[in-house]
């Protein structure tokens, strides 16, 4: 009974202890919970907003919008603000998870962001009611100008059998069918079968050359002269090029994919108006900067860009694309029945 | 106070946390989206890519079990045979790998299997031909084997220590063998301790994912990447549920020999 006794006192005394040291006083106006994509942010400007408005950020990391929708879908962790990408953020609108916007708390997403971003966001954003952009750019082909002979300018490369084995893919369903449905001049957002089944036979063929099917440790494995051609956003590119002066990015000549990361408030957030706090001080242009430095991503902030000081990358082609130049789509939501076909001839690829 | 009042804990946490959710995973298994009664996601398992992937899940999970059991037996041994210092000081050596996260170590043996990881620069600086075997099944084997070791080692080497050093004099006494003896006193004795240890590896052997994601470079699918898929990334709970129950089977068929042989549930005792 001593014992016991003495076990309780302790429990009782460390939880005191603990909860002593709370947060209520440098925080005095709650929280924020934040959904991002891994590394997508510049962890500077969190601690910026958390000091500057006394709000605390709660941040978690997803590696695809795929991993992402289940937990907002299912409420169980009810996160205020999420990143995700453009077909995945009308799939959430068709399934009304998501909260309008009150543009009135949003000034500088309305000043900051560039008019042409939020044309393209109508085609899964109808009325601009849902989503500010935070970020875009294309899907790529990263190779090593010292293991790949001559210039890339074709997806066909991926499947040249001299580079057996030093090929990474993307690990995520619709990037990886994006590959072969755009090596065979199909629309990426297909939802013939035929098609599909054509593009999966090509992808099981390509497996044996695959060394491995990753996300983001594309960028790392590139970087450490594991692989001499890999599938990534363009984003990583002014990154790895740093890390890794060989290394270069093409977009192939066949077109690819053309996206846009938005912050959204879902439907069973806690705070909206943090969320929304959160998301327009993230549209504030020396914070969009320091993201974009950071993170490397094209940023939509067109403020944000004049302030670069590097005129390289001010007007790097990679960065910041004419997109004219290219033939680009952007993915949209194919329904319930062509996610479930996708993630079927998936696993068939997975499982070959 | 009242013995049973002790034990509420323990009955709170097995309801919560063992009883609630395998009753959630059987019956997300046995409906569909619309909430009807259908078997459809446990026969699921017979579709070719599930099937393929259960049995090279249940083939690799053998392979590491057997060569878990082949390394850790002599291990065991010696272990059994040295004085106490000198013992706890190697189990502790074993166990001590586990304070890390197993996700860190299978991460750390990437970066050691890699084309131009620490061991390819090693062979390479030998002049040795290279070692290419990440994104491999080997890899995913050798993933499994070294993760799960500890787990093989120490009922093994529980059950050895439980045997009666009387027993082994009196076989010797009776003109038995060094060979004799391990074959007719010792292995039988020793038999809890090998179908406990092998039920630690294979039944985590069989359903984890994480290995080999993180060394079969997502090319191989094991049935564990299947539920783990169907759960995080297509969000159909019920087939992910479907399969479970299915490798549930499994485990549980595992189980059921394993308390054949260890009646007295001495292997499990560490």
């Amino acid at each position: 009974m001593k014992k016991l006794i003495a076990l309780l006192l302790t429990c009782v005394l460390s939880a005191s202890v603990l909860t002593g040291c709370g947060n209520a006083d440098k925080y005095p106006n709650g929280k924020v919970y934040v959904y991002n994509w891994g590394e997508y942010i510049d962890p500077e400007t969190i601690e910026m907003f958390e000091k500057e408005t006394g709000i605390q950020v709660v941040y978690d990391e997803f590696d695809t919008n795929e991993t992402m929708y289940p937990k907002v879908e299912a409420g169980t962790s009810r996160y205020d603000v999420v990143c995700p990408s453009d077909y995945m953020i009308q799939k959430m609108v068709d399934n009304d998870l998501l909260a309008e916007l009150n543009w009135d708390n949003l000034p500088n997403a309305k000043a900051n962001i560039g008019e042409q971003y939020y044309e393209q966001s109508l085609a899964f954003d109808p009325g601009n009611k849902y989503s500010v952009p935070y970020c875009w750019g294309t899907v790529g082909i990263l190779y090593n100008t010292k293991m790949v002979d001559g210039p890339v300018d074709s997806w066909s490369i991926l499947w040249d059998e001299k580079y057996a084995d030093s090929i990474l893919m993307q690990d995520s369903v619709r990037d990886l069918f994006m590959v072969a449905l755009a090596s065979l001049g199909y629309s990426l957002n297909s939802t013939d079968e035929a098609e599909l089944q054509e593009a999966k036979e090509l992808l099981i063929a390509q497996k044996p050359l695959v060394q491995a099917y990753v996300i983001d440790q594309v960028r790392d494995k590139m970087i450490g002269n594991e692989a001499a051609l890999g599938v990534i956003y363009s984003g990583e590119a002014i990154y790895t090029q740093r890390e890794n002066p060989d290394l270069a990015y093409v977009i192939p000549k066949e077109g690819t994919n053309v996206w846009i990361d938005s912050w959204v408030i879902p439907k069973n957030c806690q705070n909206k108006e943090n969320a929304e706090k959160f998301i327009d001080f993230m549209c504030r242009d020396d914070i969009a900067l320091m993201n974009f430095d950071f993170i490397t991503y094209s940023t939509p902030n067109t403020a944000a860009r004049e302030l670069i000081e590097d005129e390289d990358i001010k007007n790097s082609d990679i960065a910041f694309p004419d997109l004219s130049l290219y033939k680009l789509e952007t993915y949209s939501y194919l329904g319930e029945e062509a996610d479930t076909l996708y993630n079927e001839l998936w696993k068939e690829i997975k499982s070959n | 106070m009242n013995k049973k009042m002790l034990s509420l804990p323990y009955l709170f946490w097995c309801a919560a946390f063992i009883l609630i959710p395998l009753f959630m995973v059987v019956y997300y298994g046995i409906t569909d989206k619309t909430g009807a009664f259908t078997l459809e996601n446990i026969c699921a398992i017979a579709t070719a890519e599930h099937s393929k992937a259960l049995w090279i899940s249940i083939l690799l999970s053998l392979i590491s079990t057997l060569i878990c059991l082949l390394l850790a037996y002599p291990l065991a041994m010696i272990l059994a045979h040295m004085n106490v210092n000198q013992h706890s000081f190697v189990v502790l050596i074993f166990i001590l790998p586990m304070w890390m996260n197993f996700l860190l170590r299978t991460m750390a043996w990437q970066t050691l299997l890699e084309k131009s990881g620490v061991i390819n620069s090693v062979l390479e600086f030998l002049h040795l031909p290279a070692l290419n075997i990440i994104n491999t099944p080997s890899a995913i084997i050798l993933g499994m084997v070294y993760n799960f070791l500890p787990f093989m080692v120490l009922p093994i080497y529980n059950s050895l220590t439980k045997i009666d050093p009387n027993v082994i004099n009196a076989a010797k006494d009776l003109g038995a063998n060094g060979f004799d003896t391990f074959i007719r006193v010792t292995l039988p004795l020793s038999v809890p301790g090998i179908i406990s240890g092998i039920t630690m590896v294979f039944v985590p052997a069989l359903t984890t994912f994480v290995i080999s994601t993180l060394l079969g470079g997502s090319k191989i699918l094991l049935i564990g990447n299947v539920i783990e898929q169907e759960f995080t990334q297509t969000g159909n709970w019920h087939l992910g549920s479907g399969l479970s129950i299915v490798l549930m089977i499994f485990i549980l068929f595992n189980m059921i020999l394993s308390a054949i042989f260890d009646k007295d549930g001495e292997g499990n005792t560490l």
